[in-house]
């Protein structure tokens, strides 16, 4: 009962912030200034801002209209250079999906193998350790100039990006694992093959899972930004064509398309999280 | 423009200016009797083979005076023969490969090129093109070198650049046509509409975009004119055009020269004005270039004749000023510029706002004109030795001819037995200084201001 009114009050109190946050910004942008004196065939050939001193920055009203529009017509395709953004997105979507199949595929072995064998652990621990810190964009250039394709590039560093934390949080869980339950395992006499799928991964599952849900923010987080880079398509591409036009109204719908769909990733982890947690 | 009668003795080839004084341009005063695409072929190639035989105008006047057009035309043909050449351009067996790439970035420079996917330039010459948008100058220079792209809009100093290994592998790259020329403007923020002498920039920081562009050099060249050193005494760093616009909005710099539309687009949203337009230092200095790998030229030739042809043609539409709204409307959208269609057809058409209160009309604000001169190339390099990117001894010449003549017009010589020229040069000013492509190293030693030795 507690519990429900809780839930209601932090809902209300969430509305009311919205609606402050909302209002806030169509009182900032409603504003159009003093409309200047121009000559009439010059004024024509100026934009709004100019002429009517309307604000640079879109309005609550204008970007809502605009998600609207996008969302009335999410798959159009009008050219290369031009395609709707329910496309834009599922492209960058595919890119961070493989990108970060390929880093769990790579990552959770490795962990295993640093997390079960202390030397492999310290032998491996100064690489780690120095190429954790690099920003993942840093490898782009790098990427494009040996792999020659630029999106290969792309998927390389949404890779590269997710390998770390997944890695460490593997190590991590496989090398904190009970000792008692390996000790049974061992009184069992159980191979190190069968020990590894049937104690340590699912022991170790909630920690793995954790650094697989801080990895897919991350991925999210770099996706734009290297498609910002490479262009051609993806949701990066999108915000980089319309900050080309100055469509500022675009890029803010940008900017609340790309938080809903890190939401649900992150949500869809946070899922999966909880199928494997257990308690001691 | 490369339409010019060569046999006619009253023409200059190298300069501009109508021979019956009816039209503003000889291109203009052409184009309205050379309207078939194959005739404007024919002619390009017999102005390069008699700008090959007579490098120097004064001696193909006399030459021409002294026998006549019809016999000197008989007397070519004999040792070269002007239809196979001509044959061999314009009837090119099919193309080895239909579907291209080519990369973009979207600025009015590209025009050509773009407009050539919309309006059909590419199709009516048995291709199927994509043009495809592209972030910035060092990805497009990569795509290019992956081969994602079969070829792409440069600034004309990159295929110098890349074939010189600056800034990149050294890779042979040729650049047969230069996109446009002049186009390009030094915009300033609108609080220093008062400051309209150079030698008040002191402190100023500068926006250009890319180290190895023809603003770069025209910027570096106008503000050194003015006794302004630009690496002490301004700051100019390379900027993504469209971020221009948002960096002088935001105060983080002080003017840029930069590409349209950006110019107008400062204008349009009310950001600054246009100080000063490119071709008001030097009138016809060419800006983007169509450029594609040597090894694209030598193994599909066919396709890069088509290619080639295609942007020609486009070329020759947009040099046309009655067909600029036109254009304007066709790379508007999305899908190539994405920009205001009003912005586009100011630019285009040269009727324009200069964010201080008037209009302005100027109708070479921008023009078409696929020749690339050699001259450029060398006064591009003289350039990139004053400011210290290249050093040691150059051999302009060479460098040269080897990425702006390594075109087709070479090429095609070549296959009729003739020696490529070493001149196709013509002269002009900078700022009323006079520029001779035989000196290059006499010039670079003649400015004030300069890096290195």
């Amino acid at each position: 009962m507690t519990q429900n009114w809780l839930g209601l009050r932090a809902g209300l109190v969430s509305l009311a912030l919205f609606a402050l946050i909302v209002g806030v910004w169509h009182i900032a942008t409603a504003g159009t200034g003093t409309a200047v004196k121009m000559d009439p065939e010059y004024a024509k050939l100026m934009g709004a801002t100019a002429t009517q001193g309307k604000s640079a920055m879109p309005g609550p009203a204008e970007v809502g209209a605009k998600i609207w529009q996008h969302l009335r017509d999410p798959f159009y395709d009008k050219g290369t250079n031009d395609k709707g953004i329910g496309i834009q997105l599922a492209y960058s979507i595919a890119r961070v999906g493989l990108g970060y199949l390929l880093a769990v595929a790579v990552a959770i072995p490795v962990g295993f193998l640093i997390g079960m064998s202390p030397l492999m652990s310290r032998a491996l621990d100064p690489f780690i350790q120095v190429m954790k810190p690099i920003s993942p964009l840093a490898w782009m250039p790098l990427a494009l100039y040996t792999i020659k394709d630029s999106g290969i590039s792309a998927i390389f560093v949404i890779f590269i990006c997710s390998l770390w934390p997944m890695l460490i949080n593997t190590a991590f869980g496989v090398a904190t694992v009970r000792r008692d339950w390996l000790n049974v395992a061992k009184t069992l006499e159980m191979s190190p093959g069968r020990t590894a799928w049937r104690v340590i991964l699912p022991a170790a599952a909630p920690t793995i899972l954790t650094g697989m849900r801080i990895s897919i923010g991350i991925a999210w987080l770099v996706i734009v930004a290297a498609e910002m880079l490479v262009g051609g398509t993806g949701i990066g591409y999108f915000v980089w064509n319309e900050w080309n036009n100055l469509s500022i109204t675009n890029v803010i719908t940008a900017i609340l398309f790309i938080g809903v769909i890190g939401m649900l990733l992150d949500q869809l982890m946070a899922k999966l999280q909880r199928l494997v947690a257990y308690a001691d | 423009m490369s339409f010019d009668d060569p046999f006619d003795a009253d023409r200059s080839l190298q300069k501009r200016g109508c021979s019956c004084g009816g039209h503003a341009t000889q291109a203009e005063h052409d184009t309205e009797t050379l309207t078939s695409a194959d005739a404007r072929t024919a002619r390009i190639v017999e102005s390069a083979v008699v700008r090959a035989l007579f490098p120097e105008d004064r001696s193909r006047r006399a030459f021409l005076g002294a026998v006549g057009a019809s016999t000197a035309l008989a007397a070519i043909s004999q040792f070269f023969p002007l239809g196979l050449a001509t044959e061999v351009f314009a009837q090119a067996a099919a193309p080895e490969k239909k579907d291209l790439k080519v990369g973009f970035i979207p600025i009015t420079c590209a025009t050509p090129i773009i407009m050539a996917h919309p309006m059909g330039f590419y199709i009516k010459h048995g291709l199927n093109v994509e043009v495809v948008k592209t972030a910035g100058w060092a990805v497009i220079r990569d795509k290019t070198l992956n081969k994602e792209y079969d070829a792409a809009h440069m600034l004309s100093p990159m295929p110098l650049a890349i074939t010189m290994g600056v800034g990149s592998n050294p890779i042979p790259y040729t650049m047969p046509a230069v996109e446009n020329i002049n186009g390009q403007a030094i915009t300033l923020a609108v609080k220093h509409k008062d400051k309209r002498d150079p030698k008040t920039w002191k402190g100023f920081k500068f926006a250009v975009p890319f180290d190895y562009s023809m603003h770069n050099y025209l910027l570096r060249y106008y503000v050194a004119e003015y006794g302004i050193d630009p690496d002490t005494d301004i700051q100019i760093r390379a900027v993504p055009p469209p971020e221009m616009v948002a960096n002088l909005r935001a105060d983080n710099i002080d003017g840029f020269l930069g590409p349209d539309p950006f110019n107008q687009r400062a204008v349009y949203d009310g950001v600054g004005f246009i100080h000063m337009l490119s071709k008001e230092m030097w009138e016809g200095h060419p800006c983007c270039a169509f450029a594609a790998s040597k090894e694209f030229v030598t193994t599909m030739p066919n396709t890069y004749a088509a290619l080639l042809k295609s942007i020609i043609d486009a070329t020759a539409f947009a040099a046309k000023p009655e067909n600029r709204k036109q254009i304007a409307a066709a790379i508007a959208p999305a899908n190539y510029l994405n920009q205001p269609e009003t912005v586009l057809e100011q630019i285009l058409t040269g009727t324009y706002a200069d964010g201080l209160g008037s209009v302005k009309t100027d109708a070479k604000r921008i023009d078409f004109d696929p020749f690339p001169y050699e001259s450029f190339a060398v006064w591009i390099l003289t350039q990139m030795k004053r400011w210290g990117q290249i050093k040691g001894d150059v051999d302009y010449a060479a460098v040269a001819q080897q990425v702006y003549l390594a075109t087709d017009t070479a090429r095609l010589m070549k296959e009729v037995g003739l020696t490529p020229p070493t001149s196709a040069s013509k002269s002009f000013k900078v700022m009323g200084k006079d520029f001779d492509p035989a000196k290059p190293e006499e010039y670079v030693k003649s400015f004030a201001i300069k890096r290195g030795a």
